[in-house]
């Protein structure tokens, strides 16, 4: 019924270079059969994925729209969003010029799992199929190394499988860990990544398996999105105040689809409690802000949207313009568009930062 | 010593409940019998682990180390150093830890009568918010209608993360009562720790579990909004306490564009959150958390866009500052004067037609 | 402003829509049980092309727990981030004051008249036995 028109080309603020930090491709559990063995695909056929909530389809929040993706990113082959890498160059690499691109796989990556040994089995073939059949195919394209977090020996073996193989660009973890993420159980995975030159990313939802507030379970999709902001708080805070930093002064993270609005106050907040209650945590040795100052990243989608930019602007100051990245989220709902985000009035040097230059720096990207 | 807070109303000071056999008098025998007879020593919450820095400041403990722990406390320290002239009393003992709903529901009303009795009969700046058994919503409204008459009673005081989020349905005949009474919902930081603090589990460190509540906080703002309270009740106002402030507005920003995207999802939203929360939301000014470089304090605060939703507290006796002025540096002048009288006469309907004349004491 | 043939009347069934190109725009026409209406294609909010959105009705709530379900087939919700625009106004739900997609008038003529001209019609030929949806943009 639709003629298909194809949108104007764009122009003039498409000559900047752009590395996209965030973008999810979708594989179908066939899509990693050859890299599972045959006893892992008979349980995955019979038990299936099992994450620490009690759908086995779908989600506790159902999403806004069909895999809570763009309606207009199912490829006109079949499949769904972001499984067709022809389609995702189309729509969205040559479509938006992207130079480089992240890639974060999401389910069936089986992290957060009840079953810690699906957790490995998935993440190891995760990781081949980026490489196999993304990256080695596309290089503007990198992959991520999904680690089975909940057991950080089988994430080592995972982390240091993937080193020095640049086709990785990070370790990625999600949000909503068992545990928070700066208990000790997980430095194992964050000696590993420092050993391997690879930051650490930390991308949005999971399932921790306790509620998602401190105050119980809300009820809405709408809350769940802002929770996403809040958790990530609590994981950053958990990281600093167990002193994570100090015992590995070059980890770097990268906080991915948390939006970024929030982490000014967090700084502030965690100065003033540090100040006051310093002695209980003797081996955090300087404000929790320079910390987070010094090893955070953050990506900018979904970036918060006020009709007054020049906020936005103080509190991309605040944070640091060297320490932001940009993030589509394609093929997501919440995408946000490479051209159209960035607060207009952003000067081009600043523009080049976070489009690319910040995130050249912290991949070591030719 | 000098305070440019004179005349201000304090929102947030916490008298201390100094041993459980102070709410004796107001307890049944049977209650009284089961303490003895369980050996319960005490219902002081983890929120505020008593020797904490930030429980008390250090000059103001006593022999034993508790701080406020009489109403003479409050008028030696906010009324005659800071100058304030009224103060709202939120007892944080930690009834609302309580699993027996009938143990909650006795000592929470012994401890409201406490507060009447010790407190507010022993100085008439003294406000006090009622503290509500939340394990039994019956329970609870039935509380505020007992207390409701007594007109120094401004509040209902809930804390910030409980079995479930604020904004659940369950909960809307406490709201209807307390719109009825024209008492604001005062949502104070703690927990009646029914989950662990974070999303993540239990935290190693006190100092994360305080850190976390501006979360918990982030929770029930967008909990309430969600579920359509002030749809239901157009009158209720939601005063935070000891929440901090510039987490605020990078909040909004989020809550405000995901519900363009997902209003169908909660219909009775039928405006921006952002709008929702200028117009019944107020918080507590202490302890306010940015660093003091005056202009970042102005800029920070300009971000809420609303001079009406501050509301001066020294947040006595935890230790949020030093010296004798609670407003930070940077805080402009006509503001300041909003936030130290003019806002919580605004928001507490009470302190509108109660307040004591000028001068007496 | 000319005045556009943009199709057919029978083209463009009740709930469908049809995206044509009138110069460098991108003009999107829905019909609603019959009426037709023109919108331009581009969401005001990023740029998402209302044509490939999700069709529904206007769902309020007289007070919360109840729902009101009317107008289907009356919104349009972007493809991107679902943000609601009123296919009879262009209007969006959040912001309608301040936001909306352009609307275009669009009037239904019998090609009797239409063969007369001055119209652009689109590259299919008009005839005198049908009638056209006609664009003025």
């Amino acid at each position: 019924m639709n003629m298909e028109l194809k949108q104007p080309l764009r122009t003039a603020k498409t000559k900047l270079a752009i590395v996209d930090c965030d973008i999810h491709p979708r594989a179908m559990l066939e899509d990693v059969r050859p890299y599972l063995t045959n006893p892992w695909w008979d349980y995955l056929q019979t038990y299936g994925l099992r994450p620490r909530h009690g759908h086995v389809k779908g989600y506790p929040f159902p999403k806004p729209t069909p895999l809570a993706s763009r309606r207009d990113s199912w490829p006109p082959t079949g499949g769904p969003p972001a499984s067709d890498l022809d389609f995702t160059r189309e729509q969205h690499l040559d479509f938006y010029g992207i130079e480089t691109g992240i890639l974060n796989p999401l389910q069936p990556s089986g992290q957060g799992d009840q079953n810690p040994e699906v957790s490995a089995a998935l993440a190891f073939a995760i990781n081949e199929w980026q490489v196999a059949d993304w990256v080695r195919r596309e290089p503007r394209l990198k992959a991520s190394v999904v680690v089975p977090y909940e057991d950080a020996a089988a994430s080592v073996t995972e982390i240091r499988r993937r080193a020095g193989n640049r086709d990785f660009a990070h370790v990625l973890l999600l949000s909503r860990t068992g545990e928070a993420l700066g208990r000790r159980r997980y430095w194992p995975i964050y000696q590993a990544a420092v050993e391997a030159g690879l930051p650490v990313g930390i991308h949005v939802f999971g399932y921790s398996g306790w509620a998602m507030t401190g105050t119980g379970w809300p009820s809405f999709y709408l809350e769940e999105g802002i929770e996403n902001a809040t958790t990530t708080q609590q994981l950053i805070t958990s990281m600093i105040m167990e002193g994570v930093f100090e015992r590995y002064p070059d980890l770097k993270v990268v906080l991915i689809e948390t939006g970024f609005a929030w982490l000014p106050a967090l700084g502030w907040r965690l100065d003033k409690h540090w100040e006051r209650m310093r002695d209980e945590v003797p081996h955090v040795k300087r404000p929790p802000s320079e910390y987070l100052r010094e090893h955070f990243w953050v990506s900018t989608q979904p970036m918060e949207e006020t009709d007054k930019p020049d906020e936005l602007i103080d509190v991309m100051e605040w944070i640091g313009f060297d320490r932001l990245l940009f993030a589509s989220d394609y093929p997501h709902w919440d995408f946000d568009d490479p051209f159209l985000s960035l607060p207009p009035s952003l000067s081009d040097a600043r523009r080049r930062a976070i489009y690319a230059d910040n995130a050249r720096a912290l991949y070591r990207l030719a | 010593m000098t305070s440019s807070g004179a005349g201000s109303i304090d929102c947030d000071v916490h008298p201390t409940v100094p041993d459980l056999r102070a709410l004796f008098p107001y307890l049944d025998e049977v209650w009284r019998e089961s303490i003895e007879q369980r050996g319960i020593l005490s219902f002081e919450s983890a929120s505020y682990p008593p020797n904490a820095p930030i429980t008390a400041r250090p000059e103001w403990r006593g022999a034993n180390g508790q701080a406020a722990t009489s109403a003479a406390d409050i008028g030696r320290h906010v009324f005659d150093r800071f100058k304030s002239s009224l103060a709202i009393c939120n007892c944080l003992y930690g009834v609302q830890l309580v699993l027996n709903e009938d143990m909650a529901i006795a000592f929470t009303r012994a401890l409201n009568d406490w507060i009447a009795k010790e407190w507010l009969d022993r100085d008439e700046r003294l406000r006090a918010s009622i503290v509500v058994p939340m394990q039994n919503v019956e329970a609870a409204v039935a509380e505020i209608e007992r207390l409701a008459p007594d007109r120094r009673f401004v509040q209902i005081l809930v804390l910030a993360m409980q079995e479930v989020p604020l904004g659940r349905r369950q909960f809307w005949p406490i709201y209807a009562a307390a719109e009825r009474h024209k008492l604001p919902l005062g949502i104070h930081a703690g927990s009646s720790y029914r989950h662990p603090v974070t999303a993540l589990g239990w935290p190693s460190y006190y100092v994360e579990d305080y850190a976390a509540q501006a979360q918990g906080f982030q929770s029930q703002v967008a909990s309430l909004i969600s579920e359509g309270v002030f749809a239901k009740f157009p009158a209720l106002k939601v005063v935070l306490m000891e929440s901090g402030v510039t987490w605020l507005p990078g909040f909004l920003w989020r809550f405000s564009k995901y519900w363009r995207g997902l209003r169908t999802e909660v219909p009775w939203v039928d405006r921006p959150p952002e709008e929702i929360v200028r117009e019944h939301f107020r918080l507590t000014l202490q302890p306010f958390d940015a660093p003091a470089k005056p202009d970042l304090v102005e800029r920070a605060v300009a971000h809420l866009r609303s001079e009406d939703m501050l509301l001066y507290s020294s947040d006595f006796p935890h230790w949020q500052f030093d010296g004798n002025d609670p407003v930070p540096a940077g805080i402009p002048e006509g503001l300041r004067r909003k936030i130290l009288v003019e806002n919580p006469i605004a928001t507490y309907d009470r302190l509108k037609t109660d307040r004591p004349q000028e001068g007496v004491r | 402003m000319a005045r556009h043939v943009v199709a057919p009347v029978g083209e463009i069934p009740a709930g469908g829509c049809k995206l044509v190109a009138i110069g460098n725009r991108a003009i999107v026409v829905f019909n609603v049980n019959g009426e037709f209406f023109a919108l331009n294609n581009r969401c005001p909010h990023k740029g998402g092309s209302l044509a490939l959105g999700y069709r529904t009705g206007l769902l309020e709530s007289p007070e919360p727990g109840e729902y009101r379900y009317s107008r289907q087939g009356e919104i349009i919700r972007c493809p991107w981030h679902s943000w609601e625009f009123d296919i009879r106004t262009g209007r969006s739900w959040c912001d309608p004051q301040r936001l909306r997609t352009r609307q275009y008038p669009v009037s239904v003529e019998p090609g009797s008249k239409l063969v007369e001209g001055p119209y652009q019609a689109e590259t299919f030929p008009v005839t005198v036995e049908n009638d056209y949806v006609v664009i003025e943009a």
